[in-house]
């Protein structure tokens, strides 16, 4: 493309360095703008120039027209350029004032969520996806609820297993067991049920594995044809999932007031050092008592054993939480040590979920 | 219950190892607590025999000695007086860990004093088996060779399983029981011995009167006169030492041979010293002295044994003193009766005794055999003591046999999942003493020693136990049919959300005790009468709590006091107004500790308003909407009275109380320092209104107008509440005014004493049109009249 420039009359380029170098030279934004004016302004060098485009013959303004708006739009060009440098050098400027020391120390203020909770709700996500709800009952039971419609009549020597504590009223104990929100959903619920009852239990009894208030999960299943296979099924599915790797389990033959036949389930484990790892090893851990649902227990709930059957399990949350997670001392669960929080607590932003994993 | 490897092969035919009688034992449900096998400590150590000892060139006090033993010729020096050449020790070689001593011998042979010595000699308490302290074991080299076991040559390589007797199986207590089921599972051939009775020479003539027929049902008596009472044989005496039982004489260790071999108590009396007629009654408020030296006073909740002088014992617990047997004891009478275990129990637990017999008739024993024991006891006395035996005298009456169970084989496979031929389960029940009549239903009838065994169920339970739990085919649960609901309820969801909300607030979680202190419980407005424990743990856990508080309190002081200060606690738990389920409710409480923290930028200061924070965070993750709230006075005596609040829906629905906690209740628990909390009841924040059961969202309506602000000050007395004011203002045009918020508090200049001005932007959001500057004048007109209503004026 030919330079246009290079055609201008001789007096118009002579502007044209001149204005150019002007702009050149200007050192501010305030300055340009009166370079600008006083060049292209209303009453500028070059507006005054194309206001005597009128005079001339039509010959000449074949020439000058054209030269005179290329001079306008190279200035123009000019301007704008020489702005920008201006201005992004007078942020520059400005920028090289504005800092700050990004080493400082921000807040970071998360706290943790508890593992009895943690492993709680780990529980939850494994018996949703079978199917079952979570239950709730009262810590104040009465004898009704904790020992009779569970089978144990008064005078029981079982009852004397429990380590009740009595309040003063004479009347109520603190729930040995979870066992009583079997009873008040079967009394309060049509089969098929599926639930797991969560929740603080209490025992006159404080060691080193022993606490007075602890937490314990039931399970209870009530439906027709549910049997003892269904049950060591469910308890398999369930330490497998739990324990996130693959657990050996044994299925023995026990006795509860509430179950008939009644088993527990171990675990095989091995030490590593003071670490427990379960699933494999040569030695059985219990981790659970369970069995099918008495016929006694479910005449107390109002169900006819010949058409209802199910079963039932419970097992210690705080002890499943210390062995998947290594704590060493159940009596530190409840001390409430910030340290002790911050170091076996969870982080709150992680749901346990089946998705993305239980921890 | 413990027993041994010896005692249960009287009763079962099996060369099982002690590790598969445990295992079988489990696999049946009789939970083995531990092994104890002397022979397995001991297994390092062999007979030696000592050719010579030299006094040590060095030291007067210790012997070199030659030695032969199982490892050959050894030079061991020893410090023991009696370590002399021509005796038999107990070799421990080196390496070998000495039980006694907790420790291991050099591997190396060590100088002592410059001789060589190579391995130990061993006295009994080195090897745990008994307490000399002459020296070391010293046998007979002429019947102990050299290198055989010293478990072998001491009797020690009875091995003892001690485990768990659950209560429906009291037949557990005898060692032939446990013989039943170990052979039912197929572990040997049950080889109890037969009772051969024994024919009385002369008619009992000891009166025996049952008044209490309820407590005691039948006493069976017979008399042995003539016997000689000395110590019992060995093999008596090495079995009952090796469960733990001291032996005493023969006639007391009888009663406790028979006691743990058919799980039958039996109770001997020295004849000469009973007085007239004996009779079971109820006590009388009498007491008297008992054969384990304590003295009891035995009320009409006790059964007694009485004679013509008083007391003879606690029927089925304990003993007196007055007819005990001894030495001199030449005739007795052997008592073997049924006592209620229910009575037993309360009565053995108020008067906290402790006793075989008791353990026994709790759980109930076998009334079949009460003839049976005193037979197998009257046979035991005369081949061990002599003397002759009278025919056997039953006062009262044998309990009826247990009644029939009328058994549907079916409920096998439906309870269990099990398919076994009808021989199969047959041949279980029959092994495990059970009568079998085949039919379309089976008649069972029930041995008197298995009384739990009275419906269906249990019958199935035997079956499977013996088959084996592991036999079970795990099934897994089919699903439900139909849509899965979610399993959580609502304040389970809340709940969750809103304690991971407290957690990224920078508050730990924490679990409480449920029980407090009364003292404590009271500062909170709790300690009411019925939620004392009647037997709490310790005495600063003996009250029901009413406030999840108190714990938290208590552990962010032990915090601060071991050098963590600022804790920043919250719990999730239940607190408690009564003792009925809709007494107790549930709490989300937490607490920050107010201290100094130094941070480069100044800390945040912790106010009674970060526990307002926290509050609104917990409510709105819990899907509250919290602009509606109306802020009224804390609920509890325990809260700052000027410095805390309530956050309520409607004026009888408090959500959540905060605030600075009362400087006397935080002294009243030993709290340093200033603490703010809150307690949310997330049980009062009502459900979501569903309007359908469709999850769409209502259309968003956006309004083409710009909103419009306006700014006003009021005035307002310092009592008055900012939230009221704002409340106030907002609720002037309910359609128009889409916000107020508070920008500025000022006090001083301007502003009389007691008194602040509060400036609020309102912002007016148009829905049909433009406001006009008329419209803009009505709206301030009834904004200001709405906030003088609410004790503010305009700011001049």
């Amino acid at each position: 493309m030919p330079d246009k420039t290079s055609a201008l009359p001789t007096d118009l380029e002579t502007v044209r360095i001149r204005v150019l170098a002007e702009i050149e030279g200007a050192a501010d934004v305030a300055a340009l703008d009166d370079i600008r004016v006083a060049a292209l302004g209303k009453k500028g060098e070059v507006s005054l120039m194309m206001r005597g485009l009128g005079k001339m013959s039509p010959d000449e303004k074949k020439i000058m027209g054209p030269a005179l708006n290329g001079l306008k739009t190279s200035l123009n060009a000019a301007v704008e350029t020489r702005k920008a440098t201006l201005e992004n050098a007078a942020l520059d400027a400005a920028l090289a004032s504005e800092t700050m020391d990004m080493s400082l120390p921000v807040g970071n203020p998360s706290g943790t969520l508890h593992p009895v909770s943690q492993v709680m709700e780990e529980m939850a996500a494994i018996f949703s996806d079978m199917g079952f709800s979570v239950a709730e009952g009262p810590d104040i039971e009465d004898d009704f609820h904790n020992f009779t419609a569970l089978n144990f009549p008064p005078g029981h020597p079982a009852r004397d297993m429990h380590d009740t504590f009595f309040l003063e009223d004479g009347e109520k104990v603190l729930r040995t067991h979870t066992s009583p929100v079997q009873i008040r959903t079967m009394i309060n619920q049509k089969p098929p049920i599926r639930i797991i009852a969560p929740g603080r239990t209490y025992r006159s009894d404080s060691d080193q594995t022993h606490t007075p208030m602890f937490h314990q999960v039931e399970g209870l299943v009530i439906d027709k044809g549910i049997h003892m296979g269904h049950l060591k099924g469910v308890l398999m599915d369930f330490v497998s999932a739990f324990f996130e790797t693959d657990v050996d389990v044994q299925f023995r033959p026990h006795h509860f007031p509430f179950t008939e036949p009644s088993a527990e389930m171990d675990v095989r484990y091995e030490r590593d050092g003071a670490a427990i790892k379960i699933g494999q090893g040569e030695k059985w851990m219990e981790i659970l008592g369970c069995g099918m649902v008495h016929p006694n227990v479910l005449r107390a709930c109002g169900l006819d054993p010949d058409e209802y059957q199910g079963f039932a399990f419970g097992m210690g949350v705080d002890r499943l939480a210390m062995l998947k997670y290594g704590m060493p001392d159940l009596r530190d669960m409840f001390a409430s040590d910030t340290r002790w929080l911050g170091h076996y607590g969870f982080n709150p932003l992680v749901q346990a979920n089946l998705a993305t994993g239980l921890s | 219950m413990k027993f041994t490897l010896s005692w249960l092969k009287r009763h079962l035919k099996t060369d099982a190892t002690i590790e598969q009688v445990a295992e079988a034992m489990t696999l049946a449900g009789l939970e083995v607590e531990e092994i104890i096998d002397p022979a397995k400590a001991l297994s390092a150590f062999t007979i030696a025999h000592v050719t010579s000892a030299e006094k040590h060139p060095d030291a007067d006090k210790l012997q070199v000695c030659q030695v032969e033993t199982v490892d050959g010729p050894k030079q061991i020096v020893c410090g023991a007086p009696n370590a002399r050449a021509g005796i038999a020790v107990a070799y421990a070689p080196l390496g070998a860990f000495i039980p006694g001593l907790d420790f291991s011998l050099d591997k190396k042979p060590r100088k002592i004093r410059g001789v060589e010595s190579s391995g130990m000699m061993c006295s009994g308490k080195e090897l745990e088996m008994g307490d000399d302290h002459d020296g070391i074991l010293e046998l007979d080299p002429t019947d102990y060779p050299v290198g055989q076991a010293v478990s072998d040559a001491m009797g020690a390589n009875d091995p003892v399983i001690d485990f768990e007797v659950t209560p429906n199986r009291p037949d557990w207590l005898g060692v032939n029981s446990i013989a039943r089921d170990l052979a039912a599972v197929g572990l040997g051939e049950l080889i109890t011995p037969e009772i051969t009775p024994v024919a009385g020479t002369f008619p009992c003539d000891q009166e025996i009167i049952i008044e209490d027929t309820d407590g005691c049902p039948a006493f069976v008596g017979r008399i042995i006169k003539g016997v000689k009472n000395g110590p019992s044989p060995q093999w008596l005496q090495d079995w009952l030492k090796s469960i733990g039982l001291r032996p005493i004489s023969a006639l007391v260790d009888i009663t406790n041979f028979v006691t743990y071999d058919r799980a039958r108590p039996l109770h001997f009396y020295d004849l000469n010293k009973i007085q007239g007629a004996m009779t079971v009654r109820r006590g009388q408020t009498e007491n008297f002295d008992a054969l384990d030296d304590n003295n009891y006073t035995a009320t009409d909740a006790d059964i007694v044994i009485t004679d013509t002088s008083g007391i003879l014992g606690l029927g089925g617990i304990v003993g007196g003193e007055s007819t005990g047997v001894d030495e001199n004891t030449t005739d007795i009478l052997i008592e073997a009766a049924y006592f209620d275990p229910l009575t037993i129990r309360r009565s053995a637990k108020r008067l906290t005794v402790n006793s075989d017999a008791k353990y026994r008739f709790e759980r109930g024993v076998d009334t079949g055999g009460l003839i049976e024991g005193a037979e197998l006891a009257t046979r035991l006395v005369l081949d061990i003591c002599g003397g002759e035996a009278s025919e056997i005298k039953i006062a009262g009456n044998i309990p009826a046999a247990p009644a029939d169970v009328i058994f549907n084989t079916d409920l096998v496979k439906r309870l269990t999942g099990l398919e076994l031929s009808d021989a199969e389960m047959e041949t279980i029940l029959t092994d495990l003493g059970f009568g079998v009549a085949k039919g379309d239903m089976w008649t069972i009838t029930v041995p008197s020693f298995r009384r739990d065994a009275v419906a269906g169920a249990d019958l199935v339970e035997e079956i499977a136990r013996i088959h084996g739990f592991h036999n079970l085919e795990a099934v897994s649960l089919p699903p439900l049919p139909g849509r899965r609901e979610p399993t959580a309820t609502l304040t389970q969801n809340r709940t969750r959300l809103a304690r991971r909300a407290l957690a990224l607030n920078g508050l730990n979680e924490a679990i409480t005790w449920s029980f407090a202190l009364k003292d404590h419980a009271e500062v909170f407005d709790g300690g009411q009468d019925t939620l004392g424990l009647d037997n709490p743990i310790s005495n600063d856990l003996n009250w029901m709590r009413p406030s999840a508080l108190i714990h938290l309190l208590l552990a962010g002081q032990r915090s601060a006091n071991d050098g963590y200060p600022g804790a920043a606690l919250f719990e999730l738990g239940p607190i408690f107004r009564g003792t009925s389920p809709d007494e107790q409710s549930l709490s989300l409480a937490g607490i920050r500790r107010v201290e100094p923290v130094r941070n480069w930028a100044g800390a945040v200061e912790i106010t009674a308003l970060t526990a307002k924070a926290d509050v609104i965070t917990a409510l709105n993750a819990m899907g509250a909407n919290t602009d509606n709230l109306q802020t009224m006075d804390a609920i509890g005596s325990y809260w700052h009275p000027g410095r805390s609040a309530s956050l309520r829906l409607g004026p009888k629905n408090a959500l959540a109380s905060f605030g600075e906690l009362h400087p006397r209740v935080l002294k009243a628990l030993g709290i340093e320092g200033r603490v703010v909390a809150f307690e949310i009841s997330p049980d009062n924040l009502p459900a979501p209104r569903k309007k359908s059961a469709s999850k769409a969202k209502p259309a968003l309506a956006l309004s083409e107008l710009m909103p419009v602000h306006r700014d006003f000050a009021f005035i307002v007395a310092e009592d008055i509440r900012s939230g009221d004011i704002l409340r106030a203002a907002k609720g002037a045009d309910k359609q128009l005014i889409s916000d107020v918020s508070l920008f500025d508090v000022y006090r001083g200049k301007g502003v009389e004493d007691g008194h602040k001005s509060l400036a609020i932007d309102v912002t007016l959001a148009p829905k049909a049109a433009t406001l006009t500057d008329a419209d803009i004048e009505a709206v301030s007109g009834k904004i200001i009249d709405k906030v003088m209503k609410a004790g503010g004026r305009l700011r001049g």
